[in-house]
């Protein structure tokens, strides 16, 4: 077998691993602590019979292990249970928001993604001078406030005053592609601000540190113009860590997307999970929990497994 | 210490030194009482209420320096928190090695690979939020990173000559700890310091903000934005004074943080 499928075989085999450690942390995590779902139906005045009663019925008396592979089950072929609260199925809910989540997430992405390369690549052309300081500097002012805040102030600023875009984001089925874009607009701007600024910044570090190494002294001595130089011998060995940049960055949507939905009532997975946590829904909490943190470790391997197919070194052994 | 200070750390410890103060002494500087109506709903500023007033008629500057002390205070705690056990339980991985270090690393990089808002919302749905549990919670969900870099810090130091000096000597580990690697870890794990510290605050306000962080009738700044958010759409701008709170705040830190890093990892007279 060629070194570099072995090398991703084995990331992937600890990637599922992870997946299903992470899973086991979120169903440990509710299960050590006080509370289930037993106990949230029935409220404060709850008898002990009647608990006891309850979690009998709903089957919260046998065994967290045994109960951890069910939910598992559950999880992995769509049906995840009914909701506490309005006894809906969780996994129709959780369908339809997932798709309105992707739609945000892939816009946001889609804008923020080329952005973020291209203004790192001007901060790294002009380094030290203007654009490179007003770039960092915007940067710095971006991570120093939480997502809400950004969105908070683009809606005072171009919803209220200016009028140019909807300060809640109501998106319904039957609605034309290019209103739709206009309902998310401000959402999408919040969430391409967010993870603009981290992209710029590693991509600028990852540029750079590729542009100081001693094969693009060699290459410029050697008499190359820029151009061959970036396209022959920087560029090859920055795509690995671009890729990673870009998606560790779109793991970090998922965070964002979170606090974005609630802000602008956007109704996708993070307005849903954050709900749940507000009516002590454990079940939604849980489902919603599971599928952030499995995006975010799949991003994650994504990244690890591209930059070791992109790894020169890797791919041609010695 | 203070001698040579650049500008921008100055700029920094003096905004961070006002806040700090404004936390510690808010019940002396806040003019009226923290859950006191004294105006109409959303007054503009004013010579008596020079924030204007919230959505209940309370006085802005009161509820935002009442707010910064919880969101500092609880920031404050968790940093410390999180810093402690991080570097202890970091140190503890990189002198003993093998197994112990092992289970550890891979626990934190268990922890460290689901997002620490997604897992304090899975935590939160099941117990009450309060002061002391939001900082055992943000505490330790950060102490992953802060154990991270602590570990990696002194896996460099443990191997130098006065450690195995100190070894051979037959030291106890906490000696080892204390006395050999703390003191050369020190000015990173302080820079680090600064930038966990505008985490937790950026994470104790968007936990308020999502109505799971802080309850009424304490204040906070993630809580003002929440509570003040509807007046957006009227154009009343009372939600934004803490975005110009938490981004000074922030900002000044962050200098402190970057003036500290370059100074003690200069080589030329760093350490004063």
């Amino acid at each position: 077998m060629h070194p570099i499928l072995k090398l991703v075989a084995e990331r992937l085999g600890i990637g599922l691993l992870l997946l299903l450690a992470a899973s086991a942390l979120i169903f440990g995590l509710t299960e050590v602590l006080p509370g289930d779902a037993a106990q949230a139906i029935l409220g404060q005045g709850a008898t002990p019979e009647n608990l006891a009663n309850l979690r009998a019925e709903m089957g919260l008396d046998r065994p967290a292990f045994t109960r951890y592979f069910e939910w598992l089950g559950g999880i992995l072929t769509g049906d995840m249970g009914v909701a506490l609260t309005n006894k809906l199925p969780i996994g129709e809910q959780i369908a339809r928001r997932m798709s309105a989540t992707l739609f945000l997430a892939f816009w946001a992405a889609i804008i923020s993604v080329p952005l973020a390369i291209l203004l790192g690549l001007i901060a790294v052309r002009y380094q030290n001078r203007w654009p490179d300081k007003l770039i960092s500097g915007i940067t710095l002012a971006s991570i120093s406030l939480p997502e809400f805040m950004i969105a908070y102030i683009l809606v005072f600023f171009f919803a209220v005053k200016l009028f140019w875009a909807p300060s809640f984001a109501s998106v319904s089925p039957g609605m034309p592609l290019l209103d739709q874009l206009h309902a998310i607009s401000l959402p999408v701007a919040v969430l391409t601000l967010v993870v603009l600024a981290h992209m710029m910044r590693m991509t600028r570090a990852a540029i750079l540190n590729v542009m100081q190494s001693a094969y693009i002294e060699t290459a410029e001595l050697k008499g190359l113009n820029t151009f061959a130089v970036i396209r022959k011998h920087a560029f090859p060995n920055a795509i690995a860590p671009i890729v990673n940049v870009v998606m560790i960055n779109l793991a970090y949507l998922v965070v964002g997307v979170v606090v974005v939905e609630v802000v602008f009532a956007y109704p996708g997975m993070g307005q849903y999970l954050v709900d749940a946590v507000v009516k002590r829904d454990v079940p939604v909490v849980l489902a919603c929990g599971v599928i952030f943190a499995a995006v975010y470790i799949i991003l994650n391997i994504v990244a690890d497994v591209v930059s070791i197919l992109a790894n020169p070194r890797l791919r041609h052994p010695k | 210490m203070f001698k040579n200070i650049p500008l921008s750390a100055a700029v920094g410890l003096t905004i961070t030194g006002i806040y700090f103060l404004a936390a510690i002494f808010a019940d002396v500087i806040a003019p009226y009482g923290m859950a006191e109506a004294v105006g109409d709903v959303w007054e503009p500023s004013s010579a008596d209420h020079w924030l204007g007033t919230d959505q209940i008629g309370r006085d802005l500057l009161t509820r935002m320096i009442y707010g910064g002390q919880t969101t500092i205070l609880i920031a404050t705690l968790a940093t410390v928190l999180s810093f402690t056990t991080g570097a202890v339980l970091g140190f503890i991985a990189a002198v003993s090695g093998g197994w112990i270090d092992q289970v550890m690393s891979r626990l934190v990089d268990l922890f460290m690979s689901i997002p620490s808002l997604i897992l304090a919302l899975v935590i939160l749905s099941s117990i009450e939020a309060t002061v002391v549990t939001l900082v055992v919670i943000m505490g330790l969900l950060d102490s992953t990173r802060v154990y991270r870099l602590s570990r990696a810090v002194a896996v460099d130091i443990s191997v130098m000559d006065y450690v195995e000096a100190a070894r051979l000597r037959g030291e106890k580990l906490t000696w080892i700890i204390f006395r050999e690697i703390l003191p050369n870890a020190l000015s990173p794990l302080v820079a680090e310091m600064g930038l966990r510290f505008i985490f937790m605050v950026l994470f104790i306000s968007t936990l308020s903000f999502l109505g799971i962080g802080v309850q009424p009738p304490l204040a906070d700044w993630g809580g003002i934005v929440k509570e003040n958010k509807e007046g957006i759409n009227f154009g009343i701008g009372a939600a934004l004074y803490p975005a110009v709170a938490i981004a000074t705040l922030s900002i000044s830190v962050n200098l402190i943080a970057d003036w500290i890093l370059t100074r003690t990892t200069s080589l030329k007279g760093g350490r004063g």
